[in-house]
């Protein structure tokens, strides 16, 4: 339902949280584009690095054949582009847009990296130390979201907004790695306000329509983690 | 104080930092009165804690009382809270995303690969120094003829990167890189803004930044 002569296309890699992120923002803001998967370990292609020749990565959106890269400068960007369809996803007012940008790059910087820290650490001590910042982490996001909802059921109040799309990337890897590692990272006692966005997110339509099936997360997570193994093997390891 | 609500626009900052020199052009170049507040990093004020609970870092602008963090996003903020003043972020979705992508690009590779340029030697240095050189190609690239990162008028990349020319001549020094020679456009780019008031203002002089950190190099002992 893109404006007359509006062609959408998405670069991306269905497992990818930044790829979810935009799926969201497109599914939100009731936009229809064209869903294109990227073979992003066998090889990428021509059109995604002559898109993104800086850091050859997705997601990138084709707007009319003029890329945008970086989830969050993507995001905005519908935001922007697309004023009249859907909820604006940013608010208004300037000080609560600097309060979800900061937020949302946390997310990012600090909640998502440490996390992934915290799968990629080589001792059972650096993985503990980036365990105790991502739950850090968790506790200031649980935080953010008390403040930014005030009661109400989203980060953006009674509606999605941008914090919720950029945290909402991240919703079906949580379930993912619940399943791999037993760990529940948004759970009851820890971050009940959290635990609860995330059900009530997941239930929105216009989420379930574009959320990647959990099972095959799981089984692609365990198939990279043998295929990592293996090219560290062939390398010759330390 | 708790409770102290004060109007009006202050800046919690440090002399040298470019990150909180780009809020200081923003500022400038909307010709918005602040006061600004030189922070003592090693012994970190209440104020800038309770600003900044979450990094503890500067800059942080507080606008009647309210602190906004980052140095990007404050500049945003300056932007959107002040539209009335010339804009800093061109008004068309695909440029301001364009200027985002960036400003970003700057913010992730710049710093980070500059300070293992004087923090390191040997094989890494030489490695930040081939980065360096390509991350500094590549944002010539970006600003190709244009007189500015945005185009005619100096905007919101040309603020996120103009406070790092003042670290060339430290660069220069300590990583043997030459912008004038590697990056002509860039380095003409670098005069050009430095012409305008807000950048002369508030830019450190090459030779004080080459001072600091040739101060915190022998401070962490690296020859």
């Amino acid at each position: 339902m893109a404006g007359g002569g509006d062609e959408l296309k998405l670069l991306g890699l269905w497992a990818s949280p930044f790829v979810l992120r935009v799926k969201l923002a497109l599914s939100i803001k009731g936009l229809s584009y064209e869903d294109v998967e990227e073979d992003i370990f066998g090889g990428k292609s021509e059109l995604l690095l002559n898109s993104n020749p800086v850091h050859k990565k997705v997601p990138v959106l084709l707007h009319n054949g003029k890329p945008i890269c970086d989830s969050q400068i993507i995001v905005q960007y519908i935001d922007e582009a697309f004023p009249g369809s859907g909820p604006s996803l940013l608010p208004t007012d300037p000080l609560e847009r600097a309060v979800a940008r900061f937020w949302a790059a946390y997310v990012d910087d600090k909640l998502l990296a440490s996390w992934l820290q915290s799968g990629k650490s080589k001792t059972e001590e650096e993985k503990a130390e980036a365990f105790k910042q991502t739950l850090m982490a968790v506790e200031n996001m649980e935080r953010t979201f008390n403040e930014c909802s005030k009661g109400k059921p989203f980060f953006g109040g009674d509606s999605v907004g941008y914090l919720d799309v950029t945290l909402g990337g991240l919703v079906a890897w949580l379930h993912a790695a619940e399943k791999l590692h037993g760990v529940r990272l948004f759970d009851a006692t820890r971050s009940p306000l959290l635990e609860a966005w995330l059900e009530r997110f997941g239930e929105l339509e216009a989420v379930k329509v574009v959320l990647p099936d959990v099972d095959s997360l799981v089984e692609y997570a365990k198939q990279r983690q043998a295929a990592e193994a293996a090219a560290a093997a062939d390398a010759g390891g330390n | 104080m708790a409770g102290e609500k004060r109007k009006g626009l202050q800046l919690l900052d440090f002399w040298v930092s470019p990150f909180g020199q780009r809020c200081r052009i923003a500022l400038d170049e909307k010709a918005l009165p602040y006061e600004y507040l030189e922070q003592d990093l090693g012994n970190k004020s209440e104020l800038l804690i309770r600003s900044n609970p979450v990094h503890k870092k500067i800059p942080v602008l507080v606008h009647d009382g309210r602190p906004v963090c980052e140095s990007l996003i404050i500049v945003q903020y300056i932007d959107e809270a002040f539209s009335s003043s010339s804009s800093l972020l061109p008004s068309d979705p695909y440029a301001r995303a364009q200027a985002r992508f960036w400003a970003d690009y700057i913010d992730k590779k710049v710093y980070d690969c500059g300070t293992r340029l004087w923090k390191t030697k040997g094989e890494p240095q030489q490695q930040a120094r081939k980065e360096m050189v390509e991350i500094l190609k590549t944002l010539e690239g970006a600003l190709g003829d244009k007189p500015y990162f945005g185009g005619d008028e100096f905007g919101f990349v040309d603020v996120a990167f103009v406070p790092f020319t003042a670290w060339f001549l430290t660069y220069e020094r300590f990583g043997e890189i030459s912008v004038e020679k590697e990056c002509p456009k860039l380095a003409a780019w670098a005069k050009r803004c430095g012409e305008r008031e807000s950048v002369k203002k508030n830019l450190s002089p090459p030779e004080k930044v080459y001072e600091f950190i040739a101060t915190l190099k022998k401070k962490f002992g690296i020859e």
